[in-house]
């Protein structure tokens, strides 16, 4: 006595009959489960969106890098570096360079300076490039390519080189190769536009040589960022542990209170990462809620559908229904409602993930595309389906245990 | 030789339990029930008949005493394999009709047949047969909200028919139809004992229909009355 594909085949008939019989009602009663799986749906996929443009930033960077930055741990990344007030010099360099394993260094400083074009002034970041080598393992680990004019050299006095927004979004006009640009004060010639690449951070920097960068911002040995590419046959974690030490002993401060963070390209990309994550499971918790909430309604639906229906239940079970094809039949309706509440939430969800993607890349972050992955839809889905049925379990318990005479009775 | 009934009822009790009184619906009633009878159950309201309907169409259990369908004890089954054994055995008829509104005619028809596990195919060539047996070959797509009165009592009783079951069971079949609709749902009825050779039996209060069965089973207080 199973029950068939070919019943179930039946019970699908008989809750899509039932489900569009009351638009209206079906509609409303899975208004929660639609909001709560488009909250996870776009959640997810920009998350994962976001994961993998962060993913392939690092990717660029390389994972033998290490980053030095003034003020403690804890701060988030590279924030720390222009917030601080305690500052990196070239003693700490020197030391740095010291330490076993450490390859090629870079030293950068930025400052935010009032820059003027024309009548008009922005506040923008300003890198100071270290010279030679130095600046060209800058450049490669983030992905800078000059799109107009050249690149910055060495010996360049007062010659900046822009991001593309700086050129292209940032003031009326467009800055151009060889427009004039003054910084704190100082006229500097545009000699070089970097292309496209997609964070609104980096395409909006100006790009000057070291030595004039700290003429201009009267700095004799300050330093905001260090970075540095470990030797090949060395663990970036173990160099990193020494150069922690040396700092440590020549500042004279204690394990835990260092005024300065030493992340390896891994332990920052972990830690973003890290970050994301809690950012996701605060947004998924919110979103559970709803979809609980989304669960009762059908709960609560559902018994009235079934305490509608009790006439129709006896005459099943006159007719020769069993107990658990009336479960069955309950179940499936209820499952179908959050189903369908799911697909709604699905098709929502993506549409507002496509529209952040639309958006951020209006804003200048182009890297984020949304991940919808299939994985997610049928997750997405599934999870839906069986919080229909789990809401529906009660009342098509309760519709199944009927004894035909009363339910035939019922008025 | 005698014919086994396909029904019988030995001694039956059934007790109602309202708050702390105890009230017998049924008193020892006995009856048996032959194959092809046509039988009409008739009585006062209160005098049991409903709920001998119910033991009749193993709808419910007794509460003392034995009840048997073709010689099977059914009063100790649990409610599973009773809805099975009745979905095969028994057509019921109802005075409400009690059509699934959601339902179409033909959808209604197939219904006791999908519970009895029978291919689509099949289900769909016996509902189309039986819906044109009773005459409604042209309403097969229609609602119930769409047919008359009359036009719903005939696709209940295609439905009955649905798992060729031997005793046809009608509770007040022309109670809510006027006496025309009635006089026809009533000559299908007899076609069915006379032609088909169903077992028919119907529960009602209207004389006039009792005296067209060749058999009277009258109740009163839960017992028979001769």
């Amino acid at each position: 006595m199973c029950i068939g594909d070919n019943m179930l085949i039946e019970y699908l008939n008989f809750a899509y009959q039932s489900v569009t019989h009351r638009k209206t009602r079906s509609f409303l009663t899975i208004i929660g489960i639609f909001i709560g799986i488009a909250a996870v749906v776009s959640l997810m996929s920009i998350g994962a969106g976001l994961q993998d443009a962060v993913n392939e930033q690092f990717e660029q960077m390389g994972s033998n890098k290490i980053m030095i930055m003034p003020g403690g741990e804890g701060g988030v990344g590279m924030m720390s570096a222009f917030t601080s007030s305690i500052i990196l010099d070239d003693d700490d360099l020197k030391l740095i360079k010291k330490v076993r394993g450490v390859g090629e260094t870079a030293e950068m400083i930025m400052k935010t300076a009032p820059v003027k074009f024309r009548k008009q002034t922005k506040h923008k970041l300003i890198i100071g490039m270290p010279p030679g080598s130095a600046g060209e393992m800058f450049k490669d680990m983030s992905g800078f390519d000059i799109e107009q004019g050249r690149e910055l050299r060495d010996d360049d006095k007062y010659k900046v080189a822009i991001g593309i927004d700086v050129s292209e979004i940032m003031f009326d006009r467009e800055v151009d190769v060889g427009d004039r640009l003054n910084i704190q004060g100082y006229d500097f010639d545009v000699v070089g536009v970097y292309g496209r690449i997609g964070n609104a951070q980096d395409d909006s920097q100006l790009y000057i040589t070291m030595d004039i960068a700290r003429d201009i911002f009267e700095e004799e040995d300050e330093i905001s960022m260090i970075m540095l590419e470990v030797r090949d046959g060395f663990v970036p974690n173990d160099v990193a542990q020494d150069i922690k030490e040396e700092l440590r002993d020549k500042r004279d401060e204690n394990e835990g209170e260092e005024s300065f963070t030493v992340q390896t390209s891994e332990q920052l990309l972990s830690s973003v990462n890290d970050l994301m994550g809690i950012v996701q499971i605060v947004v998924i918790g919110i979103a559970a809620i709803s979809i609980v909430v989304g669960g009762i309604g059908i709960m609560n639906t559902m018994y009235t559908t079934v305490m509608e229906r009790t006439r129709d239940i006896g005459v099943m079970k006159a007719i020769g229904a069993r107990n658990n094809d009336i479960l069955l039949i309950f179940l499936v309706e209820s499952g179908m409602m959050g189903l369908l509440g799911g697909a709604i939430g699905c098709g929502i969800g993506i549409g507002l993930a496509k529209g952040v993607e639309v958006i951020a890349a209006g804003s200048g972050f182009a890297m984020l595309k949304a991940s919808v992955t299939w994985e997610l839809i049928l997750f997405a889905l599934g999870f839906s389906f069986l919080i229909g049925a789990i809401s529906g379990t009660l009342p098509a318990k309760q519709a199944s245990d009927m004894k035909p005479v009363d339910a035939l009775r019922y008025e | 030789m005698a014919k086994k009934p396909v029904i019988e009822l030995k001694n039956v009790w059934k007790i109602y339990r309202m708050g702390d009184v105890e009230v017998p619906a049924l008193r020892g009633l006995n009856l048996k029930i032959y194959p092809q009878e046509f039988v009409a159950i008739i009585g006062a309201s209160g005098s049991g008949k409903s709920t001998a309907m119910n033991m009749v169409g193993s709808l419910d259990i007794p509460t003392r005493g034995s009840v048997y369908l073709d010689g099977i004890d059914i009063s100790h089954m649990d409610e599973s394999d009773l809805a099975q054994v009745r979905g095969k055995k028994i057509g019921f008829i109802f005075q409400q009709f009690n059509l699934l509104t959601n339902l179409t005619a033909l959808g209604n028809v197939m219904m006791p047949m999908i519970f009895q596990g029978i291919s689509k195919e099949e289900r769909l060539e016996k509902a189309e047969n039986l819906l044109k047996l009773v005459g409604l070959g042209e309403r097969m797509t229609h609602r119930p909200k769409e047919m008359s009165g009359g036009e719903q009592q005939r696709v209940a009783i295609a439905r009955a028919l649905a798992n060729d079951p031997e005793i046809i069971l009608a509770d007040e079949p022309t109670g809510n139809l006027d006496s025309k609709t009635g006089k026809m749902i009533m000559d299908l009825l007899v076609n069915l004992n006379k032609k088909e050779k169903k077992t028919v039996i119907i529960i009602t209060h209207d004389t006039k229909i009792a005296n067209v069965m060749e058999r009277r089973v009258r109740l009163f207080d839960g017992k028979i009355v001769k």
